[in-house]
């Protein structure tokens, strides 16, 4: 109404003539400035420059990019791969010539096992061989389910979870628990896949000395130093100890019983990777935690992959239901991977009644690895590293010439002159450059149980020959 | 516009829903179902954020029975389906020991009918098992690289039209494994908005810069293209060692095809690498089945990196790249596959080779062409039909992945649950595979689908429509969904 406005506009125009004097000036400035502001010129901060039209265009067609990738030298060491024809077992056919297989990470024997094969045979005809889908839609099938809790008991463990690949186990698990932020020391010797779970993490890494307790003390206690600095940030920080049973770098044991005792001086929950050690150390075969008599709930997440004893594919988690109910959604190899074929799992499963109805294959496996590790002390040239107990050894050179690549080429003469005596060995393979401490070169002495005597004897009398042949010059 | 805002409604009161249970469970007046931490290590640093899991504790678990269906037969075009019954609303399942038979399979990603536990394919699989074993602890490197895998790498160039490739175990691994070894720091990875989880990953791992562009939106490429030539590196401006761009043949959740043709132009006009995934549209498209180079018509040497893998369409397991010579000798060396993880399972290989063979017809049958073209087909009849009844499908019209739009969380859970009462197997996807507003439940054609199955399917999705107003377009033809279809329309004409 015009009264009502006019009232207003009084009462505006009395304000403005008692209103004190600076504040008027205060106010007049505010509105010039923000006038300014209105009507200046905006500009991003890197394009203080402009570039025309015709720059650009010079700049698009100058640009020349990188070869997709660096070109490959006909003789580089890894490019031809070894062909093996036939199957992988004890007895292998590699470059067509017949050779007993010291290669192959087959330590209970099971690849070739009739048994199993039959099993697989009978899954094969049951389901086909894909499975067409992930875990979430209609790829599971009722073989996952029964492996994951012949696994969870075997293991006596509340929960498994099947993974399709053995390096995506642990490379998935990993990432699923720690975040940015979050705080996790590992084994200098950590193998690969682990390397790649903790990089996918991106949680801050701490590494200690191979094996070394008082070296991941020290971290601990630095650690609880800075959380008693920031004691709310350290409420939310998770920390974690990543180790494997029996490294397949180094051929050695973790110290499990000692890092039990600083997790829960520490409050450090541990992460246990047990590859190689699933199904070859322990009383029956029930990895690190059964060989030290460790109550199995205090590790809070053992992981393995299938591949090794078990001579299948994929890999397996297991642990308490409140830790791995959690990859269920959150684990990217499995949400967002196809499942195991069923056939696969099947012939695991058969694996898996196998070690249980003969516990004493592993005692008869680590008797041959003792043998092994004496017979093959004092080679000329090489030295033998890891436990008496390890069924995967490497043989370094004693003296090495300074350069990787001669070192290869040596150890790579020793492995060619057994294949012509008949006796398959490997060189331990790795990527350079990727490597966070890159392990020397080694060849890799694999003892399986299929393993005789005589195959023993021949084995190492040859790479003895090979190595005084070869390396004493 | 009514329906975004019924959905966001319908968040909301879940949302509230959820706070007030989780209260209840804190103040112990309701049963707290979930695992618990272990007695001696109450006071370690909790190993997840209570609010991380809201979404899982009170929206998942409601509809939980939806997915991970456990089957126990072939996924083909029926499957059956073990029972399961809850009692305490989703938080533990029990199986009666009942199985629900001849469910159609709308849901296993079996476009060309290779999942199957006869015929020569499964024949040859048997065999090798039985020579060869199941596993090869060893890797390709050492000594698990078998006479098998190099004649199934040599098949898998031919099929492609390339000069050679090399396949991996796991489809995921091979994306989160190679990009990194193709481009690292220094280099610039343009990758779409939609692209898969491994895409993400490997993309991450090889510790390059970043770029995200719109979906198939070409205009928003090419301006990120230009941006990145002309800038350079942020912050010392130095040129780029390398961009690759990063794509995929069929989007999984969306069911849209790439724009092939301009993103080759594009590539060859800044001189970029392109990565193509054809994790779906490997043996899926095209009119010979070789992916959506050959949907286009164009010529494999202008894909550098070809990805894909035998999941989907062979009925397998595993992952391959293939291209030039040089960039599978490169890989052959320095891919981390090669060297840390076991090779491929050889009965696995033999279904790998079988199939293809089939496929390209070198099994001396054409049953491998008929599959393909009757998978075109079905794809075509199931979308008109979907579309004429009124749903909303995402999507290009010749991809068999085909993405039906529910938008209401509650119907999520219903529609799984009613296409399963009527025999139907379907897949719903909510948050966080797709935005939160856009959940959908996602149809797999597949060529081993007769029209009789393709029709019953039809039929049980338009009354399940009905029932849950799901038909949410504007453009419905009255002629299908009005009227029964025996009626008086076509008298005069047989007459």
């Amino acid at each position: 109404m015009a009264t009502g406005q006019q009232w207003v506009l009084v009462e505006m125009v009395q304000a403005f003539y008692e209103a004190p004097a600076y504040h008027l000036i205060l106010e007049g400035i505010l509105i010039l400035w923000i006038i300014r502001l209105l009507f200046s010129k905006t500009y991003k901060l890197h394009e203080t420059y402009k570039l025309t039209e015709k720059e650009k265009e010079e700049l698009i067609e100058e640009w020349q990019p990188e070869a997709l990738v660096p070109p490959v030298s006909k003789d580089y060491p890894t490019l031809n791969y070894d062909v093996v024809t036939g199957p992988p077992s004890h007895k292998i056919t590699i470059n067509g010539k017949d050779c007993i297989n010291f290669a192959s990470f087959n330590f209970l024997g099971l690849l070739d096992n009739e048994r199993v094969k039959q099993k697989a045979l009978a899954s094969l005809k049951k389901y086909g061989v894909g499975t067409c889908g992930p875990r979430g839609f209609y790829g599971t099938f009722d073989v996952h389910l029964e492996l994951e809790s012949r696994l969870s008991k075997f293991m006596k463990t509340e929960e498994a979870i099947l993974y399709s690949y053995g390096f995506a186990t642990i490379a998935s698990a990993i990432p699923a628990y720690s975040k940015r932020g979050d705080i996790i020391f590992v084994d200098e010797a950590a193998c690969f896949a682990i390397q790649k779970g903790l990089q996918a993490s991106r949680s801050l890494i701490k590494y200690f000395k191979h094996n070394d307790m008082e070296d991941l003390e020290r971290l601990l206690k630095e650690q609880e130093l800075e959380d008693l600095k920031n004691p709310r940030k350290a409420r939310v920080t998770r920390k974690f100890i990543v180790v494997e049973g029996l490294y397949i770098n180094t051929a050695d044991i973790c110290p499990l019983p000692e890092l039990v005792k600083l997790k829960y001086k520490y409050k450090v929950r541990i992460f246990l990777e047990e590859s190689m050690s699933f199904g070859v150390l322990g009383d029956h075969g029930r990895g690190v935690t059964e060989h030290f008599g460790v109550n199995i709930d205090d590790i809070d997440l053992i992981s393995a992959n299938m591949e090794n004893a078990l001579a299948s594919i994929g890999g397996f988690c297991c642990g308490r239901s409140f830790v791995i109910d959690h990859q269920r959604l959150s684990g990217q190899g499995y949400c967002f991977s196809a499942s195991l074929p069923p056939m696969l799992a099947a012939a695991a499963i058969e694996a898996l009644n196998i070690m249980e109805e003969d516990p004493d294959v592993f005692r008869v496996l680590r008797e041959k690895c003792k043998h092994v590790y004496n017979a093959l002390q004092g080679t000329p040239g090489l030295k033998l590293a890891g436990v008496p107990v390890a069924p995967a050894l490497h043989l370094e050179l004693e003296r090495s010439s300074g350069s990787r690549e001669s070192d290869m080429k040596q150890l790579r003469s020793v492995v060619d002159y057994c294949m012509e005596r008949h006796v398959a060995l490997t060189l331990a393979r790795c990527l350079e450059k990727e490597e966070r401490f890159l392990p020397p070169p080694s060849i890799r002495v694999v003892v399986t149980i299929e393993q005789t005597e005589e195959d023993i004897q021949k084995a190492v009398a040859c790479i003895r020959e090979a190595a005084s042949a070869l390396l004493i010059s | 516009m009514m329906v975004a805002v019924l959905t966001y409604m319908g968040y909301g009161i879940l949302t509230i829903f959820g706070y007030l249970r989780d209260f209840l469970r804190h103040w112990k007046i309701e049963r707290c179902h979930i695992a618990r931490e272990k007695e001696e290590q109450k006071d370690f640093v909790p190993l997840y954020q209570d609010f991380e899991n809201f979404y899982t504790r009170n929206l998942y678990m409601r509809i939980r029975d939806n997915w991970n269906r456990p089957i126990c037969s072939v996924p083909g075009a029926k499957m059956d389906l073990m029972e399961r019954a809850t009692y305490d609303y989703n938080w533990t399942f029990e199986y009666t020991g009942r199985v629900v038979q001849d469910v159609i399979n709308l849901g296993s990603y079996n476009y060309l009918g290779f999942a199957e536990n006869t015929g020569p394919c499964a024949d040859s699989a048997a065999e090798v098992t039985m020579k060869y074993g199941v596993g090869v602890a060893s890797t390709r490197q050492e000594i698990g690289n078998l006479d098998r895998h190099e004649e199934m790498e040599k098949q898998v160039a031919r099929f492609l039209g390339v000069e050679s490739a090399m396949a991996f175990g796991m489809g995921f691994a091979t994306n989160s494994m190679n990009i990194p070894a193709l481009v690292g720091k220094g280099c610039l990875i343009l990758s779409d908005e939609l692209n898969h989880a491994s895409l993400v990953l490997g993309a991450r791992l090889s510790g390059s810069t970043i770029r995200v562009f719109k979906h198939n939106n070409m205009q928003s490429l090419e301006k990120l293209l230009r941006e990145a030539i002309v800038h350079g590196q942020p912050r010392t401006r130095r040129p780029w060692k390398k961009i690759l761009i990063v794509v995929e043949g069929i989007y999984s959740m969306e069911g849209s095809i790439v724009r092939l043709p301009e993103v080759i132009a594009l590539k060859k006009r800044y001189r970029a690498y392109l990565y193509l995934d054809e994790a779906h549209s490997i043996g899926a498209l095209g009119p010979r089945g070789r992916g959506v180079v050959d949907y286009f018509g164009l010529d494999p040497c202008d894909v550098d990196v070809m990805m894909g893998t035998f999941t989907k369409s062979f009925g397998a397991a595993g992952g391959y790249i293939a291209g030039k010579r040089e960039l599978i000798e490169y890989l052959r060396s320095h891919s981390h596959s090669a060297v840390y993880a076991t090779s491929m399972s050889p009965p696995v290989v033999e279904q790998i080779i079988t199939s293809m063979k089939c496929i390209m017809g070198e099994d001396g049958t054409t049953i491998g062409s008929e599959r393909v073209q009757q998978l075109a087909e079905n794809t075509v009849y199931f979308r008109k039909r979907l579309r004429e009844m009124g749903f909303i499908i995402y999507g290009n019209n010749d991809s068999p992945v085909v993405p039906l739009m529910l938008y209401m969380p509650a119907k999520i859970g219903a529609f799984g649950r009613e296409m399963l009462k009527r025999n139907i197997g379907v897949v719903v996807v909510g948050f966080p595979a797709t935005p939160i507003i856009e959940s959908r439940a996602r149809f797999c054609i597949s060529a081993g689908h007769s029209k009789n199955m393709l029709d019953q399917a039809l039929n049980v999705i338009s009354e399940v429509g009905d029932l849950l107003q799901l038909k949410y377009s504007h453009h419905r033809l009255q002629l299908s969904s009005a009227r029964p279809f025996d009626d008086d329309v076509y008298e005069d004409i047989d007459d």
